[in-house]
Formats: structure tokens, sequence, C-alpha cells
């Protein structure tokens, strides 16, 4: 341990830790632009400069570590001075919108502006003419308002391995944007939202949908359609953090309220259709795990049929098609759970229902970005013969919507959402967390190779926020060995092994792949409530495993309304209606489109 | 990403191949490219990419940062015009204006008949001479706007 003053209070912090980490130690908060604690520093903006004792030097704090007796002032006269010079600074390169802006009350540049009290603008405004990038459908890059701060530069680069973007040019004109200044959506940009969620200002912003879902809920008159929504697991655990609510509040039955008062028609969970894609998934997966301990690993895992690997992510499912195209095989076919829900909304409930499914509104609530662009990923998006899922919007959007609507979400009274696709198992609700979707596919395949219910249905090897997680289940004389990566730069070293495993004529270290784009999965997304730390993950997280706890059920296959869809109008999971709606298919996409 | 449909010569290949290991070897790998094409075409930097293991994002990074590195085919005369700050001061800036005017071309434009495009550089080393231009491997020293139109046609009719 190093022993260090903060504005003279004696801390002691671990051998490595910053100023910033020590002052933050000492409950003394150093004004921070560039700094994100995801990402390494990267000592861009110069604001959280602070000083030894007794020195005129100024050191940036985010990446200056400690060192044994030092004693650091935060505040005098000349600090402040220095940092009000560099808000200015930026704002004198940033448009002043900040009404028209998504970020406004939401923004740390703004912030920080109201909290040193800039009144005036004392630098000649020199705004950058470039233009906005919309073309990914997904998000939305505005450069003007960049205040190159590097952060999502960082988290495409390093967190997400990615490398859509990158900053061009120098000095004043360095700007953001995908090598060659191509447009976004013809780089490899696998629309995680990552780059949005941790922006400081309004650069970098999902596309705002929400005009679309209004238009739709308060159209009358003959072309008036009945409006539907699901809502994914990750959302309800974090969309109080809009409200002001801790991270980790667990809202879900005052949203199905506050769904009904914005007008929608009928409520359904996502978490019911994350029931079905385990009996999709999970029986696809006892069917190759059943070949290969027929044919041998070795050759299963030659002809990719093992390892099965998920393919709820669009995200992951984009990054696969353009950096593993050689993946595509193992690729589970089942859709996502937001895609089943959408094709069976326009088929199943809709002729139960008596609705013609032309006259009915698909409207998913997804912590994503990139669940934007899979509402129209391919054909097979398009199964009842409709665009199964209308109108995909996230976390964010979804808040801002309540707030419109003058709901008080946080005092609402609880409500259930409709029958049958709403009520759901606790191995549904998991799937918004790392892990959960393997979680979930084990206890369901526990059950359909065995016959028998698990004792104890908990796995906890899989949970958790650790990059690579790796465990052994026991099913029948067969160890089952699985991976769980999550936070897309993490997965390289999982695919590479596999890849040199079927290269080399050996067995693939893992029978099941589970991959979400996200660090911490569905919950850390790129849609949800700003300011995501590892420490409002695990909140997060937390509340996705006690209220699964608190379920009737744990497993999708004793889902009684799974059994009821199945007997009434799926047949059986895998059978050929199943797979017309509920699988899709992949395809070799190039990283470049132009 | 699909192969890139660039041709490199068998040096320029074995001197990606010997490059492409070394740590902060992009640098001299993109010099020999400019050097074979007059300039860093965009299928030149996939072919790096895919043969070295670099996105290509981390490329262009590296393209833009230098000023030397160009990404549009420069003209088949460079006029280099010294910015630098005894050039600047002799009013070397008037030239860079004048010379756009005479070619009609603005920025780093080329002229319709592909002969000739502008560069604006930090000093050629003879800073006595200011202001100075190049034109190819020939400087000019203490030029004068009037002389710019002679120079200019001396090029386009080589």
């Amino acid at each position: 341990m190093i022993n260090c003053k903060i504005n003279g209070i004696a801390v002691q912090v671990a051998e490595g830790a910053t100023v910033l980490d020590a002052a933050k130690k000492a409950n003394v908060k150093i004004p921070t632009l560039c700094y994100n604690p995801d990402l390494s520093p990267w000592a861009a903006c110069g604001i959280c400069v602070v000083r030894v004792e007794g020195s005129n030097k100024m050191l940036r704090s985010c990446c200056t570590p400690v060192a044994e007796g030092m004693s650091i002032v935060t505040n005098d006269a000349e600090l402040v001075e220095i940092r009000k010079t560099v808000i200015e600074l930026i704002l004198s390169t940033h448009p002043d919108d900040c009404l028209q802006c998504p970020r406004n009350q939401d923004c740390e540049l703004q912030t920080l502006a109201q909290e040193f009290g800039i009144r005036k603008q004392s630098f000649p405004k020199r705004l950058r003419d470039l233009p906005v990038d919309d073309t990914t459908g997904a998000i939305i890059l505005n450069p003007e308002k960049c205040v190159r701060c590097g952060r999502c530069v960082t988290v495409c680069q390093q967190m997400q391995n990615v490398w859509a973007i990158e900053f061009l040019g120098r000095g004043e004109s360095t700007r953001i944007a995908p090598a060659a200044d191509v447009a976004l959506g013809e780089s490899p940009c696998i629309r995680c939202g990552q780059c949005s969620a941790h922006c400081p200002v309004g650069a970098i912003y999902e596309n705002d949908q929400t005009k679309e879902v209004w238009d739709a809920l308060m159209k009358t008159g003959p072309d008036a359609k009945t409006c539907v929504v699901q809502i994914a697991p990750a959302v309800r655990v974090a969309l109080g953090e809009a409200f002001g609510l801790p991270a980790g509040t667990d809202l879900t039955k005052k949203i199905y309220t506050a769904f009904r008062r914005m007008g929608f028609d009928a409520i359904f969970d996502t978490n019911f259709s994350a029931d079905l894609t385990i009996l999709e998934e999970g029986t696809e997966f006892v069917k190759r795990l059943t070949g290969a301990l027929q044919g041998g690993l070795a050759a299963a895992t030659k002809e990719r049929s093992m390892p099965l690997i998920t393919s709820c992510c669009p995200a992951w499912v984009d990054y696969m098609e353009k950096y593993y195209p050689d993946m595509v095989p193992n690729f589970s076919t089942a859709k996502s759970p937001q895609q089943m829900m959408g094709a069976m909304i326009k088929t199943f409930w809709a002729g139960k229902a008596g609705i013609d499914p032309a006259k009915i509104f698909s409207v998913s609530i997804m912590p994503c970005t990139a669940k934007k662009y899979e509402t129209h990923r391919d054909e097979t998006m398009y199964s009842s013969g409709f665009q199964d899922v209308d109108v995909s919007i996230t976390t964010r959007e979804l808040a801002r919507m309540i707030k419109q609507a003058g709901i008080d979400l946080v005092n609402l009274p609880e409500s259930e959402p409709d029958s049958p696709m709403g009520p759901y198992t606790g191995a549904g609700v998991i799937f918004g967390a790392t892990g959960g979707v393997m979680e979930a596919a084990l206890r369901s395949a526990y059950f359909l190779v065995t016959g028998e219910e698990l004792k104890d249905v908990n796995f906890t090897a899989v949970r958790g926020i650790s990059g690579i997680k790796e465990a052994s289940v026991h099913i029948k004389g067969v160890d089952v060995r699985v991976a769980v990566a999550h936070q897309m730069g993490n997965i390289q070293q999982v695919l590479d092994q596999v890849r040199a495993a079927r290269e080399s004529g050996k067995e693939t270290p893992w029978h099941f792949i589970e991959v979400m784009a996200c660090r911490g999965g569905c919950i850390g997304g790129g849609g949800q409530p700003y300011g995501a730390t590892d420490e409002i993950r695990t909140k997060r997280i937390r509340a996705i495993y006690d209220h699964d706890e608190n379920t009737e059920y744990r497993c999708s296959h004793q889902n009684p309304y799974i059994k009821q869809v199945y007997a009434e109008f799926l047949d059986a999971p895998g059978s050929h209606k199943a797979h017309k709606l509920l699988h899709t298919h992949y395809v070799e996409r190039p990283l470049f489109m132009k | 990403m699909p192969a890139a449909n660039i041709e490199f010569s068998s040096e320029l290949n074995s001197f990606i191949e010997e490059w492409g290991k070394k740590p902060g070897g992009l640098i001299m790998m993109l010099h020999r490219i400019q050097g074979e094409f007059g300039y860093i075409p965009r299928e030149a930097a996939e072919k790096l990419s895919l043969m070295v293991g670099l996105p290509l994002a981390k490329i262009y990074g590296v393209v833009t940062f230098y000023h030397f590195f160009k990404t549009s085919k420069p003209g088949k005369h460079r006029i280099a015009i010294c910015l630098g700050t005894a050039c600047y001061l002799k009013g070397a800036q008037d030239l860079v204006d004048e010379s756009r005017s005479i070619l009609g071309i603005a920025g780093e434009d080329v002229t319709d008949d592909g002969l000739f495009s502008i560069d604006e550089v930090r000093c050629l080393g003879c800073c006595g001479l200011a202001p100075v231009l190049q034109v190819g491997d020939e400087v000019y020293g203490k030029v004068t706007k009037e002389q710019l139109p002679d120079i200019i046609a001396k090029y386009r009719n080589l």
C-alpha cells in the first residue's frame, strides 16, 4: 500500500493507483471529462489537473500514479482558473444548441459548464462544419459536437475490437470517422452503441424513433393499428436510473402499467420469447451434441456443428458475419427473443385475437441500439409476411416517452402482462445478463437430455462480470464444456481457440459458447441509461438474478404458456413451422461496404 | 473483406514481408507504398491491412495524421510551396493563392488535365532563398508572384 495525502487528508491506496483513485477514496471529487472508468486514461482534456504541494507543475490526475508520501492539492484558485479555461476552450468549438441536443440535461460538458459557472463566451466560436452521419439507422454520429475526448475510439477499438472509428486528421481538423472517411453504415460498425453509451456529449447517440411509436399510438380512424409492445429483460432493471432510482431497481410491473397508460393494446414480455428461444436453441444443442457423441467431437468440430454458438445478440451476429464468417455453421439458427416475439405476435397472437396482422404495429423496448438493425436484418425478419417487429426503441428512448406522457412511473400501481405471451420463467429473465442465456439453456438441456428436472438450477460458474467464464456440466455421462464471453474484445481469444482446434483436426475446447457484445451482457447495452460502470452493471445483474429467484418456474420448458403455444400452434421445438417462424440464417458480409 | 484489387511490385511485397513484423513499421511501409503509387490508394491500404493484420482504421489514422501521406492521386507535377516561418514572412501564402488561381484549383485538388497539384509544405531547408517553391526535384528561390506563370508554363509542355 502507498500512503499519500489529498488536500491534507491521509489516504492509503494500492500500488499503481492514480491520483484520481486516491481522491475518490478521500471523498474528493476531481472534475473529469475524457476519463471513463471502463477505459484506460487517455489524458486528452486536461480538466483533471492537480498539483503536488509546493510545486507549480500541473499533473493530470487520471494518469498520474500515486507515489509514497505524495501530498496532492486538487483545488486552489489557479487550478480552478485553468479548468475553467479548458472548459471555455472546449465550448469555443462546441455548438450552443443545448436545448435541441439529445444530451440536454444529461451531458457531461453541460454539467461541467454549469458547475464551473461559465456565464460568458470567452473565446471566439470556431465551429466545424461536418456532416451528420445517420447511415447505420441505429446510432447517429454528429462530429460537430465531438469534444475529441477519445472515449468512443477507445471503446470501439480496445473494449470492442471492432475498429469502426478512428481519429482521422490532426490538430484542429481531427475528427472521429471510419477509415477513409466512409459512412459509418459502410464501415465495420456492428451498431452495439457502446460509443453512444460512453460519449460524454451529444456527438454519438441512438437514432430516436419515439415519434414513430407515438404516431402509431395516437392514430385514430380507419388507419389506426393495434399497438403491441414487448420489453426485454435488461430494460426493467435499468430504466429506474433515468428516474433517479438506484441502479438495480426492478420496475417490471410498473412498466407494464406505464405501457397501458401510454396506450398500448397488448403487453407482452420478451422474457416469454426468451423461454421460446431456449426451447428452440436447447433442442438444436441437444441434437448437435447427440450427433457429436455418435460421430466424435473432433469430426463435429471439423464439420462445424460443434461448438454451438448463441446468436441472440445482433451486434455479435454482425461481428461474426464480418470478422468470423467461417463460424457461420456454428451459429444457432434460433432467432433472438425479440424476433421470435415479433413473429409470434403477427401470426399466433393475431390469429388468436382475430386481428389482421397488417393492422398490428409491433414495438420492442430493448437495452440495445443494434436491435434497431435486427428488425430488418434480412428476409427472415419478415416471417409473418410483414416486418415482424416494426420499431425497436432503447431504454433511453422509453424513459423519454414516459416522461413526455406525464406518467409518474415511480409511483405507479403494478400490473401483469397479457396472456399468453406475457408470463415467463426465471430462465427468460436471466437472458439480460452475461452467462444468462447459457444458464437458461443448461437448465433446459439437462431436462431435454435426461428427462429429469435439475435439483439445483443455479449455474453460478457462468455468472459474474469477468470477461471469459468457463464451466463443465455433467449431463448423463457427458461433461458438457461451456464458455461465456462478453464485451466484444474478449471474443477473439475464445473463437481463435475453436478455429485452431478445427484447423488442426482436434476437438473444440467447448461444446457451447455464449457471446454478448456488451460488457455485463444486455444489462450493459448501448441503449441503456448513461453512466454504466462495473458497480452499476453488478447491481443490475443482481436485480436480474433476484427476479429469477422469485419466479414460480425457473426453467423455460416448465412454462405452461410455452407448452400451450407449442400444443396450439408450433407443434414441437424444431418443427417445420417453428423453423419457418423462429429460425434464421447468416451470411458472410464485407468489413467495408465501399 | 474482399481481396484488395491492386498489384504491389515484388520489392514492395518483400519490404512489407520484412517490416510488417516490426513494431513501428507501419510508417516505413506507407512510405514505400506512396513511393510506388505517388499516394496511398484505398486499395493499397486495404491490401496492407490484410497482409500485416492491422485494422484499416489504424492505417488511416496514421495516413491522415501525417501531412506527407496523400490519399488522392497528385498531379504529374507537384508544386510544393514552403509555408515555413521564413517563407511565410516573405509572402509565400500569396504564392499559394496565386498558383491556385492560375491553375484554377482549390486545396489539394488536381488540375483537370492531371498535370498539377499544389502542396503546402513546411521548410524545404533553404530559408536563405525564401520564399521557396519546388517542382519535382527543381527548387526555385526568391520567387515572386510574377514569375509563377513562366514556371508553370515550363512544366505544362514537358
